[in-house]
């Protein structure tokens, strides 16, 4: 196999990645910081490429679309949070299971009430429509090398958020022990409702950039948000540094798999033999890897709080 | 006699009355609609066990459906073409033969997944069963012998001995007679010993360590019992349709077993039973209804989640005696 188609995957596998880490991060702060299992993330991905294809093709701008995807996932999701989420954190798993559960069914069916059931298209903007070489002689779309780039400001401007700013103080603090910062006199509902739209917002996000490289459809968001899961189950729940690298993992090891295992079978097995067992073996390889990390380390790569 | 068992009484007669009735006012597809019901509670008794005595919210039980529906699919479908299977074994057409192998390899699948799965509890025990149950369901779809994506469709409904399966009623009494079977595994299992081990299992490990019971074991055998009974169903399930696909192992399918269990009430009995017949009917009215009926579907399992905890059985009954 030759460098050059290597080097696409290995890109390919990381823009995958960084659009899982977009997701992963909304999960994981409102798990660790609520204790809430959203099954609904997945509907908020999919509020966001809706409004950006839905704005870019009233305005004619994607930028206008972006944004408009940001605010609507996270005004949704705040939405949702007021009226639902906010009356589950109290209740056990099994409850919050199915009450996002009962999300999905709403939000996919109303979005097929509003937009029908046939997928929309979204055009990537024409300044980021170009491709750049890469070493070894090939070419490489520029959209995707650009979300790359937005996975890893995003991921930057998380960690500093997080790390430096008061609200992030607050977050942490509510990861840790919510009664006490209540104590302290801080509004903890109206931290939950920020944290949450910051989650849905991110989550609109990726779901408006992947739009661009997809269709934009009723139901896109649950392949991705069961990913998400699998991401902040291997990071270890709760932590952004855990989603990131997680993230960054399932990317790699999904796209490069789907790559080069039916390759490396050939070199065992029959041609037509090797396809079929390496695409069967490609679209399980990160289950089983998430299996195999869960035995080791039942509390995924980087419990939260280690 | 208190109110929960009057409830069940009920829906048991209920269940036994309508469909007969049905089909002798000439209307066999409500003969059909009843046998889904029978079909998806007998599924949602055995994860009822793993859930609602064991506490383990098991989110990859559509596996073990799945596994159950594959058995009878590729053995009727050997049976049919008439080639081996795997070491020169044919396949069969014999419903109780297919419910066995379908027991024993749910049984087998569960063992292995459970072992790993119990390493973690809370949602990572969620998550992990689910990342099990996405693995055989891209195995299916990328496995072309058995259909892949397609599914794999097999014409006649396999047989029971002196039964015709093919009308609509007696293969109704056929999924009826294995969910009372079920059932009454699950309260026998409630209330032996090991059940008694298992329900302390779900409320404090630690004192039942204390006791001398270890509770990974209790919690294995109650996962792949669970995965059995689930087993069993999916076979029925695929000789309702005629027709066995990927998508009975999807997340979707284990999410609307859980559903059925909240829906109905959480390790009760008949919860299952209520659950899968409220689900069905809604489902099947709300289609007759509107297009959008998964939109009122959801509301209406916001509703419950929200303002009618301990399901149906809880609105009628009052709240569980946790015991």
């Amino acid at each position: 196999m030759q460098t050059a188609l290597l080097i696409e995957q290995l890109l390919n596998g990381l823009q995958f990645g960084v659009m899982l880490f977009l997701m992963a991060a909304g999960l994981t702060l409102i798990f660790g910081v609520m204790g809430l299992i959203n099954l609904a993330h997945g509907s908020l991905y999919m509020v966001g490429a809706f409004a950006c294809a839905a704005v870019a093709a009233w305005t004619g701008s994607f930028w206008l679309g972006l944004v408009a995807s940001l605010a609507a996932a996270a005004a949704a999701g705040a939405l949702v949070e007021l009226l639902v989420i906010r009356r589950l954190y109290d209740r056990d798993h099994l409850d919050q299971v199915l009450a996002t559960f009962a999300l999905i069914l709403i939000f996919s069916e109303a979005t097929r009430w509003v937009f029908g059931s046939f997928p929309l298209y979204l055009d990537i903007p024409p300044l980021l429509q170009g491709t750049v070489p890469l070493p070894g002689g090939s070419q490489y779309q520029l959209y995707r090398l650009a979300i790359i780039g937005v996975g890893i400001a995003v991921a930057i401007g998380l960690f500093l958020l997080i790390s430096r700013t008061r609200l992030g103080m607050r977050i942490r603090a509510g990861e840790s022990d919510r009664e006490m910062i209540a104590a302290l006199g801080v509004d903890i509902r109206t931290l939950y409702t920020v944290v949450f739209a910051l989650g849905a917002g991110l989550a609109g996000l990726a779901g408006a950039m992947i739009g661009a490289l997809q269709s934009v459809q009723v139901g896109m968001g649950e392949p991705v948000l069961i990913l998400a899961f699998v991401v902040i189950v291997i990071g270890g729940i709760g932590s952004i540094r855990g989603a990131l690298l997680g993230a960054l993992l399932v990317g790699v090891v999904d796209t490069m798999g789907r790559a080069l295992l039916p390759w490396l079978l050939t070199l065992a097995l029959e041609p037509s033999e090797a396809a079929a067992t390496g695409a069967a073996l490609a679209s399980m390889l990160i289950y089983i890897v998430m299996a195999l990390i869960l035995a080791v380390r039942p509390q995924g790569l980087f419990p939260a709080g280690s | 006699m208190n109110r929960e068992a009057v409830f069940t009484a009920v829906l048991c007669l209920l269940l036994l009355v309508v469909p007969v009735a049905a089909h002798f006012l000439g209307q066999p597809f409500y003969v059909t609609l009843a046998t889904r019901i029978a079909i998806l509670a007998l599924a949602a008794t055995g994860l009822n066990i793993a859930l609602g005595l064991g506490g383990l919210v098991s989110f990859g039980h559509a596996a073990f459906f799945g596994i159950g529906g594959y058995v009878a699919g590729v053995l009727a479908v050997h049976a049919f073409n008439g080639t081996p299977l795997l070491f020169d074994l044919p396949g069969t057409k014999s419903m109780p033969l297919i419910w066995l192998a379908a027991l024993l390899l749910a049984g087998l699948a569960a063992l292995p997944i459970g072992a790993i799965s119990l390493r973690t509890s809370g949602v990572y025990f969620i998550m992990i069963t689910l990342a099990f149950a996405q693995m055989l369901f891209y195995f299916a779809i990328s496995w072309p012998a058995y259909g892949g994506q397609d599914g794999l469709p097999f014409y006649v409904r396999n047989d029971f001995p002196s039964i015709n399966t093919l009308q609509p009623l007696p293969f109704f009494f056929i999924c009826l007679s294995l969910l009372a079977l079920a059932l009454l595994v699950f309260q026998v299992l409630r209330n032996s010993r090991f059940g008694a081990a298992l329900q302390a299992a779900r409320q404090n490990p630690s004192r039942l360590a204390a006791v001398g019971i270890a509770p990974f074991p209790i919690r294995l055998v109650a996962f792949v019992i669970s995965a059995m009974i689930t087993g069993v169903a999916g076979a029925l399930f695929a000789d309702l349709n005629r027709f066995v696909s990927p998508a009975m192992m999807s997340w979707q399918m284990s999410g609307e077993l859980i559903v059925l269990i909240i829906l109905g009430g959480v390790g009760r009995m008949a919860g299952p039973v209520a659950g899968a017949a409220l689900f069905v009917i809604l489902e099947f009215t709300l289609g007759g209804i509107t297009e959008r009926w998964q939109l009122f579907l959801g509301l209406i399992l916001l509703g419950v989640v929200l303002f009618a905890r301990g399901g149906v059985i809880g609105l009628v009954a009052g709240k569980v005696r946790h015991g």
